[in-house]
């Protein structure tokens, strides 16, 4: 069971990343600066934190760091109209290079981290308290990430609101959704989350700042997002196999080398194989057949997605 | 139009931006500009170095450039040089001769084998409609780790595995150089004929204007008779065949082995570098020469004042994101109308 514990710990920060972009792609709009934005963030929490001894001042500023750069693309891509992905793409290199650039003298450095705190009553349960309940304020904070996105997404006016928003924009004005208010608020928000992903790694998983100290952590959540089929369970789901494919890796590397190499890439080759099948015309005949598992068989991407929207 | 309005401002952006970076850094800023220039040009080492960045960012730069006008987000180009150094390093390693077989072989390699890894995307985008971006960052990250496979398995050093690289390839198999001069002549005609020929190609060639009708409308081009999907093929093996002869310039010019960061970032920038010249191709040399500049005279930076040398692809992404925002706040502008401006500056 401390296996199983130390694999939901080892989720958090690419649960965080994954939630926030879902949460921005289901509005229509790409953050595709995530792998940047994620190392930024991750260096600039750890410096706020190390600078005030604040884990939290750590975090908060980790988050308006990636707000920031999800401003930039959310106002470059609605108010500019530019291509989304092109000033992403920019400011993922961008951000990399500045992390690498500020980050310099905090190498080594040791600083706070995220206090580890059992909930009461909770983790006393058998086998379950262990797992979930005995671990720290990071991690609690990325299960109820997932929860809360999947029931605002699903079960809240302003969640359908915002899907509306992601698929069907014309339609949405049509009925009065202030299309781009909704994008700007849903890049942000996702911004805040890809933040949390950096903080959680900097201050918590590994608890410091060295160069590429998030190794294509937004690459794999971006490959996530998408083979969770932007759903947030499934998305969180997948998280925790391929962490826990990560652990058995670690403990055959040994006797496997190669077995290693070959699981680090599984996120992307995933991500080919689900684009690949759920794009199939077979695919979609067979998942027509049984409506009630659409939303575990359903892989499409939200239809404006990357497109741009202005109300005449 | 707008965008060659939008140079001045931004590059007044990008200086400013680098100016309050070193000062914020706490180096004098003309000092290290002027370092700057001077370890990118001081000397004849110098210059080569900042050519033999030059060539391969060059070289992957053209070949963007073709994705690109064919509407294309070639994010997977750095996973397509790393597999085109894999080719030359295998021809280099295997194939026995002199130099002037061996050496056109591994230009070959590395071209045929970049290209066969970029139609991966191209036939998962035309046969399965999946996006190039996800496929391209993918297989990237698999390239990679298939070098970094070949380097601690098979072409392990004898008795040593480590991710330091593979042996140094025979000396007949190096792209030959002149005289004590590293940079190789052979590796700047390649490269000046790529561009140009990448500029005539796109310009003057019937299947260039095809190629641009695809990007800017795939759906009318389709219906106008253009078959837009081999197009997009093409793109891609042409992009990825000058990302493969990158990926030789880097293995059998550079490193004179297989390293597994063999890509050195060259693809990425190159991305960067079409970004700024606004896909137009005679800016692609330029851009590219003033990168590889700030790039290899920032390392001076490093060693002289002790600033951080990723000072370079700040400035390099400040500038170009500059040049973007700048541009589209100025079409932005002049979309909602002349009259509001005139009133203004009247």
């Amino acid at each position: 069971m401390e296996i199983v514990a130390g694999v939901v710990a080892a989720s958090a920060p690419l649960i965080y990343a994954v939630v926030g972009e879902t949460i921005t792609e289901k509005a229509g709009v790409v953050n595709l600066s995530l792998d940047g934005s994620i190392l930024l963030s991750a260096m600039t929490g750890f410096a706020a934190a190390a600078t005030t001894g604040s884990v939290v001042m750590g975090f908060l500023a980790a988050m308006a760091v990636s707000m920031l750069i999800a401003g930039v693309v959310a106002f470059s891509g609605i108010a500019l109209r530019l291509n989304q992905i092109a000033v992403g793409f920019v400011l993922f290199l961008l951000a990399k290079q500045l992390a690498l650039f500020f980050g310099d003298p905090y190498i080594g450095r040791t600083g706070p981290q995220v206090p580890a705190w059992d909930i009461p009553l909770l983790s006393d349960i058998p086998v379950v308290g262990e797992v979930l309940f005995s671990h720290n304020l990071s991690v609690y904070g990325s299960f109820l990430a997932v929860i809360a996105a999947a029931l605002f997404l699903s079960r809240t006016r302003r969640g359908l609101d915002l899907r509306a928003v992601g698929e069907r924009p014309e339609a949405a004005h049509a009925r009065g959704i202030a299309v781009n208010r909704y994008r700007y608020v849903a890049t942000l928000v996702g911004g805040a989350f890809v933040g949390m992903a950096g903080a959680a790694v900097s201050l918590d998983q590994i608890a410091g700042w060295r160069e590429n100290l998030t190794v294509n952590l937004g690459w794999i959540a971006l490959a996530f997002v998408i083979f969770g089929g932007w759903n947030p369970w499934r998305v969180a789901l997948a998280c925790f196999v391929y962490r826990g494919l990560l652990f058995a890796a670690g403990e055959f590397q040994v006797q496997f080398p190669e077995f290693v190499q070959v699981l680090t890439q599984l996120p992307f080759l995933l991500m080919i194989l689900a684009l690949t099948v759920l794009n199939t015309e077979r695919f979609r005949r067979f998942a027509d057949r049984f409506p009630r598992l659409r939303p575990f068989l359903a892989g499409e991407a939200p239809t404006a997605l990357g497109t741009t929207f202005h109300p005449e | 139009m707008n965008r060659l309005r939008s140079v001045p401002l931004a590059i007044v952006i990008g200086i400013g931006a680098t100016v309050l970076l070193l000062l914020a850094a706490g180096a004098p800023p003309l000092e290290a500009m002027r370092l700057i220039f001077d370890g990118a040009f001081g000397n004849t080492s110098r210059v080569a170095a900042t050519l033999m960045a030059w060539l391969p960012l060059v070289l992957a730069a053209a070949g963007l450039l073709i994705t690109f006008q064919a509407g294309l987000w070639n994010i997977g180009v750095e996973g397509q040089i790393v597999m085109g150094a894999i080719g030359a390093a295998w021809v280099a390693r295997t194939v026995p001769g002199p130099s002037a077989l061996v050496v056109p072989l591994t230009l070959v390699g590395g071209a045929v084998l970049g290209a066969a890894w970029a139609l991966l995307p191209a036939l998962l985008r035309t046969r399965f409609r999946v996006h190039e971006i996800f496929s391209g960052v993918a297989l990237s990250f698999v390239a990679a780790s298939v070098a970094v496979y070949l380097i601690i398995g098979p072409w392990s050093r004898v008795g040593v595995a480590s991710t330091s690289g593979t042996d140094l390839f025979d000396e007949r198999t190096w792209l030959p150089t002149a005289g004590s001069w590293r940079v190789s002549p052979v590796a700047l005609v390649v490269a000046v004929a790529a561009v140009v020929s990448v500029l005539v190609l796109l310009r003057d060639s019937r299947f260039g204007l095809r190629l641009r009708a695809v990007g800017r409308n795939p759906e009318s081009a389709f219906l106008f008779g253009i078959p837009t999907g081999r197009y997009t093929v093409a793109a891609f093996g042409l992009c990825g065949a000058l990302a493969g002869l990158a990926g030789t310039v880097q293995a059998t010019g550079f490193h004179h082995k297989l390293v597994p960061a063999i890509s050195g970032g060259y693809g990425f920038l190159g991305i960067l570098v079409v970004l700024l010249a606004g896909f137009r191709a005679v800016w692609i040399a330029p851009i590219a020469l003033f990168f590889a500049a700030v790039q290899v005279g920032s390392t001076q930076l490093s060693l002289r004042l002790g600033i951080d040398s990723s000072l370079a692809g700040v400035v390099q992404g400040v500038l170009v994101l500059a040049v973007m925002i700048v541009g589209g706040a100025q079409v932005y502008s002049a979309a909602r109308g002349p009259v509001v401006t005139g009133e203004e500056e009247g």
